[in-house]
């Protein structure tokens, strides 16, 4: 189990770094997001995964910390919210600057087009 | 219980929500004197907190949830001395805001106030995870703020800043799920007790999680290599923003102050200074890197911009050098430079609004209708922010200096802070030239400065001669504040160990 969970807190940060060094703003926001993903995941993995307990005392044999869930469920709130105002900012840099590159100015067609010819 | 420490919290977050409501949402008066009184009534607060805190540290049981359990607030002279800076760079810039910012956008009061509430929960709080939740609040209010008035430069800023620090947020939350799973606490003066007894095997985990904080708040206070989004942002911000934003990246150096010099710094057994190696170089390579920003600044926004990077660089110096031991003269530095740098974003705006389209760039352009003035204050400040005598930035300097005891450290901070003053100089020089002197024709323009934004410069500008005066008590006070960094957490350690001993007699 903790091979699994390492693994998809892995492939997702790593999904979301890579996304974020993109130059385009709709990418960097979905790298945002999974990074946020992963990041919740780990931090509810830092009370240690346990199944079958409950974050209750009395309630089961077995208890789990129950600290690590409310700090998921604070980081989700705070995400989210960061989240919804990163795309509003995307959207409106958009309208604002005319591309949706993350620098304002994307890299002119005529430069890209001259990298190609270099590589081929 | 006295509920001192958590007024400075509570007044600008309720005065900001009250703002928002129907009543007021609409009445621009209304909000400006609502924020003005809140935010003088801030500084009393704070003061009076000042005093408290000065005869012993407070604690503020939230929820009354005891610690190590519960969150806590801890006032100490060091938090209730940045919550102070705090409330007054606050007013003066909401009093120059109250001339024209006010009007570029709707909800620029409320904002504001949040992101005060926001800087002083990071201040006051002893919990590692609210301190989280506090940047988050002063991060988002400054988002808002940084593109309020709109426009492309302030967007293409705002994307680059909000996407830094929304990684920057990420990097946090991890580090903080790695301290947490291996010392099992988020109170900060339980963590730096429990460092001390952590296993070998716990201390390599401990050391990661701290070190990923540390490029937590490298970003917020503009350390190398993660400062490249400073000048770009605080130039681009309004003015007012732009002085609040003065001590915002001294929100990202208290953290650092609090976790290296608290939790990792002397008390911590073998993981004692363990970011202090890293600090050092970085602090220098800041500094240098601040200087060739100066140097090539095109405009006086992004020169003052680049004074703010310096000063990130010298205060990260005060507070590895001598082991620590000079925090007291980097405390004093960081009083200097927040107020001076914040007077310094203000004059830049008006020197702007008045000389038209060439804005605040060095190049020639029509003289400003009130120069003279303008003129007199710009020369003040930059005499304080460059360091000469007579001014406190002459002082800060000296004590930063006299801080460096060991000749290797010496030869080093006094070569770049020297080299650093020597060539903000020249930087300040030939941007007044400019900015003053090199004038096409004689007509000047019709833009006056408002009578409220003459008020708000000079008062953040007379810290500098009061501080001067003051430098005795003052330095003397910094001193203690700067102990307070490892004595507050003994002292909270005492207040848990109380509530413990009290359990264990009550079963």
């Amino acid at each position: 189990m903790e091979l699994i969970f390492a693994l998809c807190v892995g492939v997702l940060t790593s999904c979301g770094i890579y996304l974020c060094l993109r130059g385009t703003t709709f990418s960097v926001v979905l790298g945002l997001t999974l990074l946020s993903y992963s990041v919740n995941l780990f931090l509810f993995a830092s009370g240690r995964l346990a199944l079958n307990a409950a974050p209750i005392l009395k309630h089961s044999e077995q208890i789990t910390d129950p600290l690590p869930q409310a700090l998921v469920l604070t980081a989700i709130v705070i995400g989210f919210a960061m989240t919804a105002f990163a795309v509003i900012l995307a959207m409106r840099a958009r309208a604002d600057l005319g591309n949706d590159h993350v620098d304002g100015t994307p890299p002119s067609l005529e430069q890209t087009l001259r990298q190609k010819d270099k590589r081929s | 219980m006295t509920h001192l420490p958590i007024l400075p919290i509570l007044l600008p977050s309720l005065v900001g929500i009250l703002l928002i409501l129907p009543p007021f949402a609409n009445h621009l008066r209304m909000q400006r004197w609502f924020t003005l009184g809140a935010l003088g009534v801030l500084v009393i607060i704070a003061i009076e907190l000042l005093m408290t805190t000065d005869q012993s540290p407070l604690i503020y049981i939230l929820g009354g949830w005891h610690p190590p359990f519960g969150i806590m607030l801890l006032a100490d002279r060091l938090s209730a001395l940045l919550v102070l800076l705090t409330a007054v760079l606050a007013f003066c810039a909401a009093l120059y805001g109250a001339a024209y910012e006010e009007t570029t956008g709707r909800f620029f009061y409320p904002l504001f106030l949040f992101q005060i509430m926001g800087i002083n929960g990071a201040f006051l709080t002893g919990d590692a995870f609210n301190l989280f939740v506090f940047f988050e609040i002063l991060l988002i209010a400054s988002y808002a703020l940084l593109i309020h008035g709109g426009g492309k430069e302030k967007t293409k800023a705002s994307f680059h800043y909000i996407t830094l620090n929304l990684i920057g947020s990420a990097f946090f939350l991890i580090a903080l799920g790695t301290l947490y799973g291996t010392l099992g606490t988020l109170n900060m003066a339980d963590m730096s007790n429990r460092v001390t007894t952590l296993m070998p095997s716990g201390q390599i985990i401990a050391k990661a999680g701290g070190m990923l904080l540390l490029v937590v708040f490298g970003l917020k206070s503009a350390m190398l290599p993660l400062q490249f989004w400073l000048p770009k942002t605080y130039a681009a911000a309004s003015a007012p923003v732009a002085a609040l934003f003065a001590i915002m990246t001294k929100v990202g150096l208290y953290s650092i102050y609090r976790v290296f010099g608290g939790i990792f710094g002397e008390t911590a057994g073998s993981l004692a200074f363990m970011a202090h190696g890293w600090i050092w170089p970085l602090a220098i390579a800041t500094l240098v890197f601040g200087m060739l920003g100066a140097l090539a600044a095109p405009s006086l926004r992004l020169l003052t911009s680049n004074m703010v990077i310096i000063s990130v660089g010298t205060l990260l110096l005060t507070f590895v050098v001598n082991q620590g031991n000079a925090l007291g003269a980097g405390l004093y530095y960081l009083i200097h430079s927040t107020l001076v740098t914040g007077a310094l974003f203000l004059l830049a705006d008006q020197i702007r609004v008045q000389r038209g389209n060439a804005q605040d760039r060095f190049v020639v352009s029509r003289p400003m209708a009130q120069g003279k003035p303008l003129g007199i204050l710009y020369m003040i400040a930059a005499i304080a922010v460059v360091g000469l005598p007579p001014l406190s930035g002459f002082i800060g300097k000296l004590l930063v200096l006299q801080g460096a005891v060991e000749p290797q450290e010496q030869t080093w901070l006094w070569g770049t802070v020297l080299v650093s003053s020597l060539l903000a100089l020249i930087a300040f020089s030939r941007a007044g030239t400019a900015l003053f002197w090199h004038l096409s024709g004689s007509k000047p323009g019709s833009e006056t400065a408002h009578p409220l934004q003459w008020t708000a410069i000079v008062l953040l500008l007379s810290a500098s001669p009061l501080l001067t005066i003051f430098a005795g008590p003052v330095t003397e006070f910094t001193d203690r504040a700067a102990d307070d960094v490892v004595n507050s957490h003994e002292f909270v350690l005492q207040i848990i160990d109380q509530q413990e001993a009290l359990h264990s007699d009550g079963h």
